[in-house]
């Protein structure tokens, strides 16, 4: 496999301190430097996106004083994709006295993320949750209430406690808007810039560090350069790579793949969560893909029939004639098997035929039961605004006839390469959120992102960016500088090209494409063979798009198809990536399935002895094999153990 | 099926707009209305047309960022954001008008694609409870009566799409502003600046040339949220009571 990549010297987080977990973010708040208030007029940090990690940090940093310019490609900071979650936030704040803790929240997460997060700074996730609570309440944000006036909270997948906060269905958005009120406030008090419709499309980076971007005007198409003492990515995942997924239209990779062009090292490409339960694909048209909550797992029976190319009605199937599969082979855990088992419950059973819907890539999630014993209104008051959203989308009455579901492509675990303070391999670039790779190793559980973003957000970056800002602020820069120049004549040149080569394809046609090798070869379960022909086929694929494709009008408008060929050209690199490092990973552990590596029964199979370690990558040129830089993951205070739901 | 479209196309905010007709052959009764869009665009972009720019993000109703006219209705006739409506509320055959929310407030920045840039403003002016990060009381320390947070509940759910502002015939954002004041405005912690909030607000609202509320309720019956007509009364009597007491900021 040396071809494809080479081994380079391993890498270590120096800031996380030692010593007993529980008092490790207290001793690095502690020796991180500070900047006074008045100094910290003098300092300016841009901030890359909007979401629950990008408006909290900026919201944060421009009350404590800083100069903040913030930047995001939709036309408000609030329509940022955070706003789409729908569970809940976790937070060990035990108020429902069942055994909650903080050290409870580190252990469910470790274990959740299949052994391959940081102890540290999971530890420190699992503090912070508290704080966010209460932030949170502060800010107005309506949290579900009981009739005493206190919060109300639920369970979710994976653990045995009521931990998780929640606002009906759409916690996503009500957090965002606490984050986004406090962000536009600053904006009203002058310490925030807001930059809405500009893309990121280069780092600045001068004398080793990190020092501004190159960003596009969407609605003029103007290139500017804009300057700080630090650059912060709160960009969101790639999980657009597949083009069909949960995430926005609009989400993508390009801030994140430039900075490691420029140096950033990108770790666990590979660790995608597939989520089980999503409203299957109806047909070529498709433009993505919409999540049902998994609650439904609650109540609802996933089967399919036990015949392969059985078209009947499922109403009109016996019960004998149904293998309801998850009970079967999961007896102790059923329909409430962690997301990545479920999902890859699903892909075997369709892989034999026994898929139903259109294509046969689908799964049946009956309520049937579940009315007969709660009665039609218990469900409906449950699960009503689900049913009627599915309703919507497929014109089918979920009380009347079975569900289909099938998994898609839900949040990437792997990002950019961070030390404890959340700083990348280039000094002064900051990642914070699903931009970086540090909390959730290779699987996260549900209601964990919303509390990483505002954890990141909120308090670990406004704590640790001071140690950086303290040496600043750093020499003056204009367009004319060297690398700024450089940097955005190159976005010019690469504009041009793509506006120049008028092809045959559309954007969104090669973007379907790689999609669908992506999904193929790199989705539920991976193979040597099958990474190998995706690898060749990406290869081709990107060549073909720089000589065939077709966009058209010029920079100097709103242009939507040349924002789209941008990204796409970056999800092209990164694809191939995320085969390398698939392959690479000859072990199967969370999201990452490498059929190579199961047990006798079909079950994932972890390599701890070769694996325990996080693959940060370093880039060395388009097509060129990047340099693997590895990072020894120990566990001293979770039991490494391989996962059992059977 | 085959639809018809007449869709506006405008090719910047100074220029002058107009309405183009294509037709969209086999649409999938399936498909999304954006989906339905999606293939009109391929099939321009192949033949050498610019396609039609239109705002969109999530696609599954909660960003707020889509939102056109769909013959004459904000969002269409479903009752829900114009990416979730599809075409199996549509027949073979039907001609279909589209055109960008249309408000001074909101001037045009390409054919569908409007400036909501007032939105923020609004939100600016006093749409927030100055609670900055660190300064946080433990969550349990003031209980809120759950009819409160029910009702800040739905009046939060908007999600700032501008349907309200394209529905009124006076291009008020009166409903979006309300639904604010009533968020914040049935908490406890919202108290403090209940006030100023509502004046502050209000002014800017004005200022943004959106136009006055004169209880109309089309803003209401095409919200695809369902925020109520009623937040509008309570904006009322917070902006009665704010100024009988006069002191704003």
């Amino acid at each position: 496999m040396t071809e494809l990549y080479t081994e380079g010297a391993p890498i270590a987080d120096e800031k996380a301190p030692a010593g007993p977990i529980n008092e490790r973010w207290d001793k690095r708040r502690f020796s991180a430097r500070l900047v006074n208030p008045a100094n910290r007029r003098k300092l300016s940090v841009i901030i890359v996106g909007t979401g629950l990690a990008g408006a909290s940090a900026a919201a944060t940093m421009g009350e404590a004083g800083y100069h903040v310019k913030s930047f995001c490609y939709q036309d408000s900071p609030r329509r940022a994709h955070s706003i789409a979650a729908q569970g809940g936030i976790n937070a060990a704040k035990n108020y429902r006295n069942d055994g909650d803790s903080i050290h409870r929240l580190f252990y469910d997460t470790v274990k959740g993320g299949d052994f391959r997060s940081r102890e540290s700074n999971v530890y420190r996730l699992s503090q912070v949750s508290v704080e966010i609570i209460d932030q949170c309440v502060a800010q107005g944000v309506p949290f579900a209430r009981e009739y005493g006036g206190l919060l109300d909270n639920r369970s979710f997948g994976g653990v045995q406690v009521s931990r998780t906060f929640y606002a009906r269905g759409q916690t996503g958005q009500q957090l965002l808007i606490g984050a986004y009120q406090a962000l536009e406030r600053q904006v009203a008090a002058g310490t925030v810039e807001m930059n809405t419709r500009h893309e990121m499309l280069e780092l600045i980076v001068v004398d080793g560090r990190a020092r501004g971007i190159v960003a596009r005007d969407m609605v003029t198409g103007e290139i500017e350069t804009h300057f700080a003492d630090a650059v912060v990515l709160a960009s969101g995942g790639y999980g657009n790579v597949f083009f069909l997924s949960t995430n926005a239209m609009g989400c993508n990779v390009t801030a994140s793949w430039r900075a490691h062009r420029k140096g950033a090292h990108f770790a666990n490409p590979c660790y995608t969560q597939i989520h089980p339960t999503c409203i299957p694909v109806s047909g070529e048209y498709q433009s993505k893909l919409t999540l049902m909550s998994e609650s439904l797992r609650n109540d609802g029976r996933i089967w399919v029939p036990k015949e392969t190319g059985d078209q009947r009605d499922p109403r009109e199937i016996p019960e004998d004639e149904r293998d309801y599969y998850l009970e079967r082979i999961y007896p102790s855990f059923g329909n409430l098997v962690p997301r990545d088992i479920a999902s890859r419950a699903a892909k075997n059973v369709c892989d034999e035929g026994r898929g139903v819907g259109p294509g046969g890539l689908g799964v049946y999630l009956d309520f049937a039961d579940a009315i007969k014993r709660m009665g039609r209104p218990a469900v409906e008051a449950k699960y009503g605004n689900l049913f009627d959203m599915y309703q919507r989308i497929t014109g089918e009455n979920p009380y009347e006839v079975p569900m289909r579901i099938y998994p898609a492509v839900h949040y990437t675990m792997g990002g950019l390469w961070v030390d404890y303070d959340l700083q990348s391999s280039i000094p002064g670039l900051f990642v914070t959120g699903e931009a970086n790779f540090s909390d959730h190793g290779a699987n996260r559980l549900g209601a964990s992102a919303l509390m990483q973003g505002l954890a990141d957000g909120y308090f670990v970056l406004p704590n640790t960016i001071n140690d950086y800002l303290a040496d600043g602020p750093f020499d003056a820069l204009d367009e004319t500088t060297p690398e700024a120049k450089e940097a955005a004549d190159s976005v010019r040149a690469r504009i041009d090209k793509l506006l120049s080569i008028d092809g045959e394809r559309t954007v969104d046609s090669i973007h379907k494409e790689l999609g669908h090798i992506m999904w193929e070869y790199c989705g539920m379960e991976r193979s040597e063979e099958g990474l190998r022909k995706a690898i060749d086929r990406i290869r081709e694929l990107r060549e073909e798009f720089w000589t065939n494709v077709k966009v058209l009008g010029s920079n100097d408008e709103l242009n939507q198809a040349l924002e789209k060929a941008g990204r796409v050209a970056d999800f092209l690199e990164l694809g191939e990536l995320m085969c390398i490092d698939a392959l690479h990973r000859r072990e199967s552990c969370g999201g990452h399935f490498r059929a190579e590596s199961q047990t006798e029964d079909g079950e994932a199979l972890r390599h701890d002895d070769e694996f325990a370690y996080v693959a940060a990558w370093e880039f060395t040129g388009t097509g060129e094999p990047p340099v693997l830089h590895k990072e020894a993951l120990e566990y001293e205070y979770v039991e490494m153990k391989q996962r059992s739901y059977k | 099926m085959n639809i018809t479209l007449r869709v506006w196309r405008q090719k910047g905010r100074d220029d002058e707009g107009r309405m183009v007709t294509y037709k969209v052959e086999d649409v999938n009764p399936d498909m999304s209305f954006l989906e339905m869009l999606d293939v009109l665009n391929e099939k321009l972009t192949l033949s050498g047309e610019d396609p039609v720019a239109f705002d969109h993000d999530c696609r599954e109703g909660i960003c707020g960022a889509c939102g056109v006219v769909i013959n004459g209705v904000a969002h269409g006739p479903e009752n829900t954001t114009t990416c979730q409506l599809h075409m199996r509320s549509f027949k073979d055959g039907d001609e279909i008008t589209i055109e960008p929310w249309r408000a001074k407030a909101f001037p045009v920045v390409k054919d569908l694609v409007v400036d909501r840039g007032s939105f923020d403003r609004v939100i600016q002016a006093g749409g927030y409870i100055s609670a900055p990060t660190g300064t946080a009381p433990d969550a349990h320390a003031t209980p809120v009566p759950k009819a409160d947070a029910d009702r800040a509940f739905d009046a939060a759910t908007c999600i700032g799409c501008g349907a309200c502002v394209a529905a009124c015939p006076n291009a008020s954002g009166m409903l979006f502003t309300a639904a604010k004041i009533t968020h914040l405005g049935s908490m406890p912690q919202g108290q403090p600046e209940r006030e100023a909030r509502v004046i502050n607000m209000i002014n800017q609202h004005d200022a943004e040339d959106f136009g006055g509320c004169t209880n109309i309720g089309e803003c209401a019956a095409v919200c695809p949220k369902g925020i109520p007509l009623d937040t509008i009364s309570q904006l009322n009597r917070d902006l009665l009571g704010a100024l009988a007491s006069s002191k704003p900021e």
